[in-house]
């Protein structure tokens, strides 16, 4: 196959979607917690956390979308932690954000030992198949790529247009906005800073554990320790890609994805055999930080992001 | 980092440990009153693993321990999961403990492991390692997976079963342990068809399944109807597009019936056994213990063709009998070829 043989044919798109899809959780979900004004880089290690929690609930005998919404609490849970330390107590959110890392996955690991301690390999469930869309997976090409995706997909891309709306179109997300700009306008609203930052940290990070679950529950149906494999560091970059926004956001989640998913085919191109492998596992990673080179140009950081806002101080 | 004592007074197979909990209550209470007479005191031993014990390379270690440890070998604990940068802290702590003889890999941490073995001469230290021994350094021997006969034999059937001639082989990183097995399995698959292709890909990663299962479908596109599965991940490609996926290190038939034609598997249990001999005997020294990963040691063999007997060629069988047969005579030797496989 050449280049172009790959670039227009469906599967190729499909597998870019896929793999987009835990990335565009966890990238909203960061996304909502730096709009607010907090950077969360507890991401990596929630999504851990969500990945086994929302495997492990279905393994006890949940459903597949209790196990969805059993990762989103646990991940909430962590958001929790996050928060507290984060906005009331204002102490350094790279600190509290690595360390959040570290507790869940350790505590990850320890709950799963903690579940199964004796297994020979790690037991499977039935996750999320496929689900072919009536009338638009039809549609040439876009069809099979975007319409025959597991139902969990289908909600990211569903958040993403949530998540936009509340943003732009409601008071919450007005207010939301604003924390991560000028929090003492919002205090001067009568609003709470605290509560709504507090609010979107959990929120969001509700989100990157459904990333998380996306991986256990849809791209794969078994739980691996090291899984996540840094993808929620990558969500970090992608919001920043996406200038804050949730569309531009689903953009570049979808693009790397895409160059992911390209490389893949591309070393099984004769330009394979010439070039070692590991340039094309590069390459996502480099066109990525080009691509945020270009777009991050314009962008407008939230002029909050990281100032823990205390009351009354000026 | 978890460290977990495994259950001393239990000298039961795994077969038995899985039929039933109560069978297991019942089995354990009687078979204590059986434990055979020790010839010797068992061995304090450490498993040192930077994974946890079910992934496939660490499962076959610690399936020998554990054996080893209901025979009344070994007196066995073990810390999976243990970060590369915290590794000879933990060899210390094992070796501060008075643990005889420490088993785990070193394939990260080549060199501080030999530091920490010359700073404890008296302990036995046999580790996986992709270098060799050093008789400097006596008391730290090196193995290996050697179980490039079981992936060539593996490799005759992998070729009599694909119909368009198209291989996929996803793996993890090119190291050595991995490199030989590819290419005793392409050599075996070209006994059966010279003209056959292969796709080969690493993904970087040890344990990132849906990575692997993503480069798998790429390989189905581009034609591949078999995939020697290296990593997780390959099968479910393999059992989700219904082609055929060939196992290694360990047999994962059970999990993918319909699609798993046969596995190489590697049993530790040569290698440790021998260290066992070693050290009670009080003969342990620098040396390579890959050896006994070797078919012709009982280190490696064909798993059983289970759901596929009967459905591969009879051509293929009769050379799996006649090599396997060669090999263990030493007639016959499989090439190891540590290099970087590439696509064909």
């Amino acid at each position: 196959m050449d280049m172009l043989d790959i670039l227009l044919s469906a599967s190729f798109w499909a597998a870019a979607i896929r793999i987009a899809s835990p990335l565009i959780f966890a990238t909203l979900g960061e996304l909502i917690c730096e709009r607010a004004g907090v950077l969360n880089l507890g991401i990596e290690g929630i999504m851990v956390a969500g990945a086994f929690a929302g495997w492990m609930a279905v393994y006890s005998g949940t459903g597949l979308w209790t196990g969805v919404l059993v990762a989103m609490v646990v991940g909430m849970m962590f958001g929790l932690i996050h928060s507290v330390l984060t906005v009331p107590f204002g102490l350094s959110q790279h600190v509290v954000g690595l360390g959040v890392t570290l507790l869940a996955t350790s505590s990850t690991y320890y709950a799963y030992r903690l579940a199964l301690p004796e297994v020979t390999s790690p037991p499977k469930i039935t996750a999320f198949q496929p689900f072919e869309i009536p009338i638009l997976s039809d549609i040439p090409l876009l069809g099979p790529a975007l319409f025959a995706q597991t139902p969990m997909t289908y909600l990211a891309f569903v958040l993403v247009a949530v998540v936009a709306l509340v943003l732009y179109c409601t008071p919450l997300g007005l207010a939301l906005r604003a924390a991560g700009e000028n929090p003492s306008a919002v205090a001067a609203q009568g609003l709470s800073v605290t509560g709504i930052r507090m609010g979107a940290v959990i929120v969001g990070s509700g989100f990157m554990a459904m990333g998380g679950a996306f991986l256990t529950m849809s791209a794969f149906d078994s739980f691996f320790f090291e899984m996540v494999n840094g993808r929620g560091w990558i969500c970090i970059a992608l919001v920043v890609f996406g200038a804050w926004k949730p569309g531009k956001a689903l953009l570049g989640a979808v693009l790397f994805a895409a160059f992911d998913a390209l490389q893949i085919r591309v070393q099984q191109t004769p330009l394979g055999a010439d070039i070692p492998y590991q340039i094309f596992l590069m390459t996502p990673y480099v066109l990525s930080i080009l691509a945020l080179i270009a777009m991050s140009r314009r962008a407008e950081v939230p002029g909050a992001l990281m100032v823990p806002f205390n009351k009354g101080e000026r | 980092m978890t460290t977990l004592k495994t259950r001393t007074n239990a000298p039961l197979s795994r077969r038995q440990f899985m039929a039933s909990t109560a069978a297991v209550a019942l089995v354990a209470g009687a078979s204590t009153l059986a434990t055979p007479l020790r010839a010797a005191e068992p061995i304090k031993t450490a498993g040192i693993y930077t994974v946890p014990v079910e992934q496939q390379w660490v499962s076959r270690i610690h399936k020998a321990a554990t054996i080893a440890q209901e025979r009344g070998d070994v007196d066995y604990v073990f810390s999976e999961n243990v970060s590369n940068t915290d590794y000879a802290r933990v060899m210390r702590e094992y070796a501060e403990q008075g643990y005889k003889l420490i088993i785990g890999e070193a394939f990260a941490v080549e060199q501080e492991a030999r530091e920490v073995a010359a700073e404890y001469p008296d302990i036995a230290f046999l580790l996986g390692s992709s270098f060799k021994p050093d008789e400097a350094l006596p008391n730290f021997a090196v193995f290996d997976n050697y179980i490039q006969d079981a992936s060539y034999l593996s490799g005759i059937i992998a070729g009599s079963m694909s119909k368009t001639g198209n291989i996929g082989m996803v793996g993890g990183f090119p190291i050595p342990e991995v490199n030989r097995l590819m290419h005793a399995f392409m050599a075996g698959a070209k006994e059966m068809n010279p003209d056959i292709k292969f796709q080969v890909s690493f993904i970087g990663s040890w344990f990132d399944p849906p990575k692997a299962k993503e480069t798998a479908f790429a390989m189905i596109e581009n034609g591949a109807d078999l995939l020697y599965a290296e990593r997780f991940g390959v099968s479910d490609a393999a059992m989700e597009k219904g082609i055929l996926a060939i196992g290694n290190v360990i047999d994962t038939q059970a999990d993918y019936p319909d699609t798993v034609v046969a596995s190489a598997i590697w049993h530790f249990e040569p290698t440790l056994d021998k260290a066992i001999a070693e050290v009670n005997a009080g003969t342990f020294k620098a040396a390579d213990y890959g050896v006994y990963s070797f078919m012709s040691e009982g280190g490696s063999s064909l798993a059983p063709l289970g759901t596929f007997e009967g459905k591969v060629p009879e051509a293929a069988i009769a050379l799996v009998d006649e090599r396997s047969a060669a090999i263990k005579a030493g007639t016959f030797t499989v090439e190891i070829n540590d290099d970087e496989p590439k696509s064909s």
